[in-house]
């Protein structure tokens, strides 16, 4: 048995997972990352538009701060998140862009004077402040009340996740590429690491650690048409699932994003739209505004999603041999602001369509984009049921993003989080022994080896290629935008007969070593499983809430459902998964269940709602006149976070009510 | 009427002890749109489920797919077959890099070791940096030039297509100064031209490269190498004056 220890074990080299390694190497722990793939390769590149973090430097940015994030991530979630999540979220992710800062990043910044703008289809020019001059820019995205996404170009991810992973290498943290996590070591209480298998050689090797990571990312590639990588499989969610005892949380929470080009289904960054792109049917007709005259192409992700296949299934749609799709339209953004903040998506236009965005329309239609649901775990990135076990980023439900993300804040929960968990994680190294149980850990060995045997050895006919296709198209069509029981039904019949064909599996190529089959046929049972945790919430949840869209349930119902759905998997020869509800508490809401602000409010009101408004009312009047909002906010709902993130932030204007005088941003630059 | 298209990729696994590299021909069917990633993951699933290759973001993205398509090295996500009128399209893996098999190769590690040798990361001044304060204003232009710079993915190709780098192992080829430039350029950065000079003021940096170009006219990112490494030259060359 080949045995590899460490403090800090990581899964995945994302944003997420280097920034949990940097914070526990940083603590001096021996932390080791294991990944599929090179990790400057890793999906966070392919992010686009930006980062949300309350700045406030620009003009439509002013007044922005930690309490309007967090309402309006509260209300993008359908408040189906956890707020201390969402708050300590909030208060540290103008933390993270000015770390991330003096890590190298290139953030666009605000140049002082005119700039002209395009908003609402109409040409406006904005004024920026002398003294934000050289600060950090921000533009506007989907859901958010000031213009608060912080951006490189559109190329945002790849800037952050190079700054990252070279302070990675800076601090000398290993990366063992190519090496595929197959199954936790744990003994039903606590996790002692993983089993992985090299992709190169084949190898198994038992990975022993203190405390053991998941930042694998979300579970997109379980649909047919996804912007994820092709690495987004959910095995993260599976490892997990598959010990019986951790849960899942809300895994039926999916996000499709309106703009992805046809058919590739790759993603035009939602900077398009915020940068001014409206959408247009088939016969060239802005109908965004039809829908939601408040906030047009700006409405929140789940929303415009819905209302673009509402208006397709209305015959507006532009027919293609892939099926209808709209237009974007960013002609009208001019080719200067195209060619140097939306590069990226012009390159995409380019490659894979032959067309030049400047020019002419961008075929879209809304695509599965985000996974809302993972590992679930508590605030501090821990799994309440399996000891050492974390998780960050996209593959945790940690839950700051509840049933609908905002654009903006998925880049910014991967280096947040992992600024906030790695914390966590390094002080449970260090309050925690390894335990290095040779029994235990052969066992897992042991059980992954007769998989593969029986994988290459076997008799098996089915065609794990096959199988997955099979899912992936079954989860497009019945577990997709607008859900309905039968349909979801049909779904759950399905991947059931699907995971029973999975036990027959046999391949052709029978190397042990560099197989893509043999890893594809590993991958597709565990997929099934996270495919089946998705459709047996989505089925169970009888509300709309967020991105979970039921068309035979169209109310979000507080009274019923304002819970998180858990998904275990105790019984690994059963097809489907046990599902238990965890409530959320009213009583503890800063921010009470309210009307999100699109369409008509048809939300069943939970009783305790009433009487914590009232409660709330109460402590608001108890302060006294013109309370500091910190005051404020510590009175209605305390929340903790490690001390050296404790700290406020500093704004311009702060700056500015300090030192009129020497106004910052003058200096020589 | 879709045609059919032709591939010869050529095939080697290096762990197996009997196999000899060669190249092999397989056919289907052109649908519209189709990339080499679409024909390849076709070919695996349909007809040889050995065949070795990798793709990450498939979105032109992530520089994983890098190989040489009927003779030069681009990526192959967004490479459409539709450009190749005979239908006729011959892959091999990148050369000067360790193969895996088949058309993958392992930029990774040597990206890795690349940015370990020259310490491809800011070095930042030891002025205020409180991630709870104000952030230090930086000029606009200089963040959209660093960022210009900064587009580079890692995906090889420049370092396949040089000569020198084929010749001389220890030639640290374009993504390597592209690089130094990009901290050069910084001026978060506290190294000086002197300690750029000390990692590539030699054969094995701006004075080893031939300016046959090869970097800036297959970079798919269509970064300027030879302008950054004509910058560096006359940079270096100013710390021996």
């Amino acid at each position: 048995m080949k045995l590899i220890y460490t403090d800090s074990l990581v899964i995945g080299a994302g944003l997420a997972g280097l920034r949990v390694a940097i914070a526990t190497k940083e603590r001096g722990l021996d932390t080791l990352v294991l990944s599929l793939i090179p990790a400057k390769r890793s999906h966070s590149a392919a992010a686009q538009g930006g980062m949300q973090a309350s700045l406030g430097n620009t003009v439509k940015g002013m007044g922005d701060n930690e309490d309007i994030h967090f309402q309006d991530t509260v209300k993008g979630s359908d408040w189906g998140c956890d707020q201390d999540v969402a708050r300590m979220f909030a208060h540290c992710a103008p933390k993270a862009i000015r770390e991330l800062t003096n890590w190298g990043v290139p953030w666009s910044r605000v140049s002082a004077g005119p700039r002209d703008v395009i908003m609402n289809a109409q040409k406006v020019t904005l004024h920026e402040a002398e003294e934000a001059h050289g600060l950090i820019n921000a533009r506007d995205f989907g859901g958010t009340k000031k213009w608060r996404t912080c951006y490189t170009a559109d190329g945002t991810g790849h800037s952050l996740l190079y700054a990252v992973d070279n302070q990675a290498i800076s601090m000398g943290i290993p990366v063992h590429e190519r090496i595929e996590a197959l199954s936790l070591i744990h003994d039903g209480k606590r996790c002692h690491g993983v089993i992985a298998r090299c992709l190169v050689t084949g190898e198994l090797r038992a990975y022993v650690a203190k405390s053991t990571t998941i930042a694998t990312g979300g579970y997109g590639k379980i649909y047919e048409i996804s912007t994820n990588a092709t690495i987004c499989e959910g095995i993260g969610q599976a490892l997990a699932l598959d010990t019986g005892v951790a849960t899942l949380g809300n895994m039926e929470a999916v996000q499709f994003h309106p703009t992805a080009i046809v058919p590739a289904g790759i993603l035009t960054t939602e900077g398009c739209r915020g940068d001014g792109g409206i959408l247009r049917d088939k016969d060239g007709h802005r109908f965004m505004p039809d829908y939601e005259p408040e906030k047009k192409e700006l409405a929140s992700r789940d929303v415009v999603s819905r209302r673009m296949t509402e208006h397709m299934r209305k015959g507006n749609g532009v027919d293609s041999p892939y099926g209808p799709h709209l237009w974007l339209d960013i002609t009208l953004l001019g080719r200067e602001h195209i060619e140097t903040n939306l590069r990226e998506v012009k390159e995409i236009c380019e490659y894979f369509l032959g067309i030049d965005p400047c020019k002419e329309w961008i075929p879209v239609r809304p695509t599965q984009h985000y996974s809302m649901g993972g590992v679930r775990t508590n605030a501090t990135g821990e799994s309440p049921q399996l000891k050492g076990l974390f998780s960050v980023g996209e593959a945790a439900c940690w839950d700051m993003h509840g049933f609908n993300r905002l654009g903006g804040n998925s880049v910014a929960e991967t280096v947040v989080g992992g600024m906030i968990i790695g914390k966590y994680v390094a002080d449970f190294c260090e309050q925690n022994s390894l335990e290095i149980d040779t029994a235990l850990t052969q066992k897992f060995i042991d059980k992954l080896q007769n998989e593969i045997d029986n994988l290459v050895d076997g008799n098996g006919k089915e065609n794990p290629f096959e199988l997955k296709k099979e899912m992936q198209r079954i989860m497009m069509n019945y577990v997709g935008i607008f859900r309905n029981g039968p349909e979801l039904d049909k779904a759950i019949q399905e991947l059931k007969a699907l995971l029973l064909r999975a036990k027959n599996l046999g391949l052709k190529c029978k190397k042990r070593h560099s197989n893509p089959e043999l890893v594809e046929a590993l991958r597709v049972t565990r997929m099934l499983k996270v495919a089946l945790t998705v459709a047996c919430g989505a089925a169970a949840r009888t509300e709309s809430r967020g991105a979970h869209s039921r068309e035979d349930y169209p109310q979000r119902n507080d009274k019923d459902w304002l819970n998180r759905t858990l998904a275990t998997w105790p019984d690994a020869e059963s097809l489907t998964p046990v599902l238990r509800y965890e409530a959320l508490d009213v009583m503890k809401m800063e921010l009470p269940p309210g009307y999100r602000g699109y369409g008509n409010d048809n939300t069943i009101a939970h009783p305790d709602t009433e009487k914590r408004i009232i409660e709330i009312n109460k402590v608001i009047a108890a302060l006294g006149d013109d309370p500091d909002r910190h005051t404020l906010q510590q009175a209605l709902m305390p929340y903790t976070l490690p001390s050296h993130l404790l700290p406020p932030n500093e704004r311009l204007s702060d700056t500015l009510a300090i030192t009129p005088s020497q106004p910052v941003g003058n200096k020589p630059l | 009427m879709s045609r059919q298209i032709s591939f010869n990729i050529f095939r080697y696994d290096p762990q197996d002890g009997q196999d000899k590299p060669k190249m092999e021909r397989y056919q289907l069917t052109e649908t519209p749109g189709m990339t080499v990633f679409i024909a390849l993951n076709q070919l695996r699933e349909q007809q040889d489920t050995s065949l070795q290759f990798d793709f990450v973001c498939r979105a032109g993205i992530c520089g994983s797919c890098a190989m040489v398509i009927n003779g030069f090295p681009t990526l192959a996500c967004r490479t459409l077959t539709a450009n190749y009128p005979d239908g006729e399209i011959t892959l091999m893996p990148l050369p000067g890099f360790e193969l895996i098999g088949d058309l993958s190769v392992n930029t990774g590690k040597f990206m890795r070791e690349l940015a370990e040798r020259l310490k491809l990361w800011l070095h930042p001044k030891p002025d205020d940096q409180d991630m709870h304060r104000l952030e230090n204003p930086m000029a606009p232009e200089e963040a959209a030039r660093i960022y210009e710079l900064e587009r580079c993915v890692e995906c090889g190709v420049c370092v396949s297509a040089c000569a020198t780098k084929q010749m001389r192992d220890t030639f640290v080829g374009a993504v390597g100064m592209m690089k130094i430039a990009r901290f050069e350029m910084d001026s978060r950065d506290n190294r000086s031209a002197d300690d750029f000079y000390h990692v590539i003021g030699n054969q094995d940096g701006v004075f080893g490269c031939m300016t046959l170009l090869g970097c800036q006219d297959n970079c798919p990112k269509d970064l300027p190498h030879m302008q950054q490494i004509a910058y560096l030259r006359r940079k270096m060359a100013s710390t021996i004056l």
